[in-house]
């Protein structure tokens, strides 16, 4: 019943009138048939009745849910209240909507990236990222332990034991260049195995998924499932696409499916255009045929566990299998290990670089919406002054307190919906801001969408909700708190400063000061990191060095064109003018791909029981080291007379002579590495290799001229030059037209910019984000602190004008406004700066670059920003209060 | 809402006005003038209905479901809101008279041997 009832109210008391006024007729109409007069009978049968408006207010009373009654009338009442004072409503909202909205925004990022990053694919809360361990800590991984792929055969072996997975399936990322058309570009594509889109539950809208013979037969199946988005823009949406050949790293491949719409794959960070099954993978992922070898750890890959099946039982269960593994095949699996993690940890693709941005960023637009509400808190202190009388005159009448409360408190929730809808909005806005930060953005399509599905809504609406309580309530509690005895009175007249209510809104002041003096600490030390990044001494000489690839590949050639190619080039940029040297590289240092690794064996080092080592190398041509300007210590580096006839050569780095000839100097030693032995020529100075924020690994390098069938297709020059890359780009344009005109050429770029581009991605968007915030914490905090002043000075017109009536200076009016603003600015930021010692150090570990979390200039930075924030905030109400007239303040 | 928190000796009269209200539109429909006099009449004029009250009760008997209503044209050539028994009223009509037998048995009793 009730609310149908409640809405139907007037019509039904119409009727009931109706109803009434005919009782009265019938009864007038009995009593004039007992011979009444009209008159006496109309009294009768009003007084037989009682009054006919009591009856319809006892039934209207019935029909009353009286909560929802006295809501829609705060609510109304509230909209007229915020409609008659824009300046307030609109500033209100305003605060509002950047903080409540920056809050969805994040929220949005962290759901999109994070937790459900993947479009379509179905139980995404179950699914586990998964890699291998050896024992280690000086690559990517934890303390003890680095993380590394998975090989096939040892997939294949989980699938088969683990009882508790649903199901694995294999995703290695991997990059072509693909022309379709006239038209080339670099796109992401996957290697996945056969089971990998019925696993997903993402069902090809046209043609099939792979079958699971793909799987198997050594590039026997040149099969490729394509994107909606390539089939749409690439292929116009042909219906008849399937079986059309694409070339695909050279290998024409039948498209066999095209995927559904708003399916990118499963790698966080780029959109995947086409899939290929794994028995391709020699063709895309570098390093010869892995799948019947043990020893070659490629892939990466997901599992699903099944329902109720915790994380701990799923790694119990698959750390069993690698341990029998480990036994059964202690050749290539002794120490190796196994870990799940979940999507949002992900460590292999974009996940693990948003993952601590985000947590950052959550904490940063907590705290802007802290300093919005105690804005808005602010505000409505002095509205409530204001509006002193009115809520006078409703107590003295008889309203009670609580009612009063719930009207106030309606009013600041018609602020925050008003504010949740424009942060919405906001949020939808900025949901695929993140990429803008995403240097990498440039080179290759990026994909980091927010996404605002209904748990951001809900999350938003609790953040509403809760917002309206922090900034409303204080105001509520203190305008209901009304003396109406002392009030109605008149207001008695305090000194400048000295009020109950102000040192309320001083508070607020003080906590804006202190929150938005840790964000901009926090910037400014994120700023500071960021400079020791790009000025951070990698080991080797960034500048002046050029780097740029040409995708061989893509073009297809074969191992003998490649070489004569690369031979080629790099005489003819030797002696191009300008160029000091040139060489070959297989991966430039900071490149997104992995280096490639082989287990080795040294001459009198007896490795630990448990352990296989294995280290990480890189393919480099003569010259390498003087163009990287890379130190040798010891011996040579590789020359043109280092020729498969020749006995192989390796250059190894200090760490591995500590850890495996104990720092004795092994030029002329042997190591053997995968199953050839090679000789020690020289030994390099540690650079870095991923990051800068790695420590010290050992690493080695091979001749590139040595590896004869082997050698990469695929091919990196370093130049070092003093040209500009413009310059140079157009010069390498030439010589490389003369030796192949249709070959398709990438960007020149110099080594800073390459390596800015990998190790600085996660640390702009930090910068970038807090930057932003930083600076709107800042304004708000500003125009608090206006706020609160020139309210102070307004209510001080008399005493101003007093003080100055009997001798005081305008200087002395400036100085004692001036003072008692800034003396408030001083203590927020000292409360900021106690509150920041303690916050930043939960940045130091993963956004702070060689930085102290406590350092003293960035602190002074902050300090100095905020003072000056602080004095201009206070300038204006000063300058005003020494500009009133003493004779009219005195007479008003 | 709030209707069910009447003390219970209320409730009790206001749930026999209920029964005396339903048990008079047994024979067919009627309006609250007639269901008024017919009360009165019935109980020979013991029970006065206050009829104040009358509209109230009936507006709650509509609410519960137990009558339906419509407009028609009164024995007097007048508008006037005519009141029907539904099916659900007669079920509760049935119930509440057997309580009420029941309680009017057992006071009886009461009564009976406090005589004695």
């Amino acid at each position: 019943m009730g609310l149908r009832r409640f809405f139907s109210r007037r019509h039904e008391d119409a009727e009931l009138n109706q109803e009434l006024q005919g009782h009265i007729a019938h009864e007038m109409d009995d009593n004039i048939a007992r011979g009444m007069p009209e008159e006496e009978a109309r009294r009768q049968a009003y007084l037989k009745l009682g009054s006919p408006r009591r009856i319809r207010e006892r039934v209207w009373r019935a029909n009353t849910l009286s909560l929802l009654e006295s809501t829609l009338q705060d609510l109304r009442y509230a909209l007229r209240v915020l409609w008659r004072n824009p300046g307030f409503s609109i500033v209100s909202v305003l605060c509002l909507t950047v903080g409540i909205g920056a809050n969805a925004a994040v929220l949005s990022w962290i759901e999109g990236t994070l937790f459900r990053p993947f479009p379509l694919v179905q139980h995404q809360e179950r699914m586990v990222a998964m890699v291998g361990t050896k024992p280690g800590g000086s690559g990517k991984g934890e303390p003890g332990l680095d993380y590394t792929n998975v090989s096939w055969p040892d997939l294949q072996d989980f699938q088969k034991s683990c009882t508790l997975m649903d199901w694995f399936i294999v995703d290695r990322l991997t990059g072509t260049t693909l022309s379709i058309g006239d038209r080339a570009e670099r796109v992401a594509a996957s290697v996945v195995s056969s089971n990998y889109f019925d696993a997903l539950g993402v069902h090809p809208i046209l043609g099939r998924a792979f079958e699971p013979g793909e799987d198997w037969g050594r590039n026997g199946h040149p099969v490729t499932v394509i994107s909606y988005w390539l089939w749409k823009e690439r292929f116009q949406g042909d219906p008849q696409i399937l079986g059309r050949k694409q070339l695909l790293n050279g290998v024409p491949h039948t498209i066999v499916g095209v995927a559904p719409e708003g399916f990118y794959g499963t790698f966080v960070g780029y959109p995947i255009q086409f899939w290929v099954p794994v028995s391709m993978q020699e063709l895309f992922n570098p390093g010869g045929y892995k799948l019947e070898d043990r020893g070659e750890q490629w892939i990466e890959g997901f599992a699903r566990v099944k329902p109720g099946v915790t994380m701990e039982r799923a790694q119990a269960e698959m750390s069993a299998v690698a341990k029998r593994l480990e036994e059964e095949y202690p050749a290539t699996n002794r120490g190796r290990g196994v870990k799940i993690f979940p999507l949002w940890k992900t460590p292999f693709n974009g996940a693990s670089r948003m993952g601590p941005t985000l947590e950052v960023a959550l904490a940063v637009v907590f705290l802007v919406l802290l300093i919005a509400c105690a804005n808005v808190s602010g505000l409505l202190l002095v509205r409530s002054l204001v509006r002193r009388h009115e809520i006078t005159v409703r107590l003295a009448i008889g309203s009670r307190r609580g009612r009063l409360l719930r009207q106030l408190l309606t009013e600041g929730l018609v602020l925050s919906v008003l504010a949740a809808a424009g942060g919405l909005a906001l949020a939808y806005m900025c949901r695929n801001l993140l990429v803008v930060f995403f240097p990498l953005s440039k080179v290759v399509p990026t994909m980091l969408p927010g996404t605002l599905d209904w748990r951001v809504l809900v999350l938003s609406l609790a953040i509403c909700l809760i917002s309206t309580v922090m900034f409303a309530l204080v105001p509520a509690l203190q305008t209901s708190k009304v003396d109406i005895a002392g009030a109605l009175k008149s207001d008695s007249r305090t000194s400048f400063g000295a009020r109950g209510k102000s040192r309320l809104r001083s508070a607020l002041v003080l906590l804006q000061v202190a929150l938005s003096f840790i964000l901009v600490a926090g910037g400014s030390l994120l700023i500071k990191s960021l400079q020791q990044i790009r000025t951070a001494d990698p080991g080797f000489s960034a500048d002046n060095v050029l780097v740029t690839s040409f995708d061989l590949k893509s073009a297809g050639y074969d191992v003998p064109r490649a070489r004569s190619f690369q031979d080629a080039l790099v005489d003819r940029v030797q002696s191009l003018p300008g160029v000091a040297s040139v060489a070959l590289v297989r991966l430039p240092p900071f490149s997104f791909a992995s280096y490639f690794s082989a287990p080795i064996t040294v001459d009198g080092y007896t490795p630990p029981p448990n352990e296989q080592p294995t280290e990480e190398y890189n393919q480099v041509g003569p010259g390498y080291f003087s163009t990287m300007e890379i130190p040798i210590v010891s011996g040579r580096e590789f020359t043109t007379s280092d020729t498969e006839l020749t006995y192989p050569a390796v250059v190894v780095n200090e760490q591995m002579v500590a850890k495996y000839w104990h720092g004795q100097d092994p030029v002329g030693k042997r190591i053997q590495v995968k199953d050839k032995w090679m000789q020690v020529i020289g030994v390099a100075r540690n650079a870095k290799y991923e990051t800068l924020a790695e420590g010290p690994k050992p690493f080695f390098y091979v001749g590139w001229r040595q590896l004869g069938a082997n050698s990469p297709i695929g091919t990196t020059l370093v130049i070092r030059t003093v040209q500009p890359p413009g310059t140079m780009a157009s010069a390498l344009a030439h010589e490389v037209r003369a030796l192949d005109a249709a070959l398709g050429l990438s960007e020149v770029i110099t080594m800073r910019e390459y390596m800015n581009r990998s190790a600085l991605a996660a640390q702009e968007i930090a910068v970038g984000l807090l930057s932003i915030f930083a600076g709107i914490a800042l304004l708000l905090a500003t125009i608090g602190l206006y706020a609160v002043m020139s309210h102070a000075v307004s209510q001080s017109t008399h005493e101003f004008g007093l003080r100055m009536a009997l001798g005081a200076s305008p200087l002395d009016v400036l100085r004692l406004v001036m003072s008692h603003g800034l003396v408030l600015a001083t203590g927020g930021v000292i409360l900021g700066v106690i509150a920041a010692l303690a916050l930043t150090r939960l940045i130091a570990g993963n956004l702070l670059y060689k930085v102290n979390p406590h350092d003293p200039l960035a602190f002074a930075l902050a300090f100095l920003v905020m003072m000056a924030a602080s004095s201009a905030a206070c300038c204006v109400p000063a300058w005003r209060a020494t500009r009133i007239d003493p004779v009219r303040a005195l007479r008003d | 809402m709030g209707k069910r928190k009447s003390p219970a000796s209320q409730d009790m009269l206001q749930g026999t006005l209920d029964m005396l209200i339903l048990q008079t539109l047994i024979p067919g429909p009627a309006h609250g003038h007639t269901i008024a006099h017919v009360i009165e009449h019935a109980s020979e004029d013991v029970l006065q209905v206050e009829q104040g009250s009358l509209y109230p009760a009936l507006h709650r008997l509509a609410d519960r479901g137990w009558v339906s209503s419509y407009w028609g044209i009164s024995e007097n050539n007048r508008k006037a809101k005519y009141y029907k028994l539904t099916f659900k009223g007669r079920k509760q009509l049935h119930a509440e008279t057997s309580r009420w037998q029941q309680v009017v048995e057992a006071i009886g009793r009461v009564l009976a041997r406090a005589q004695q």
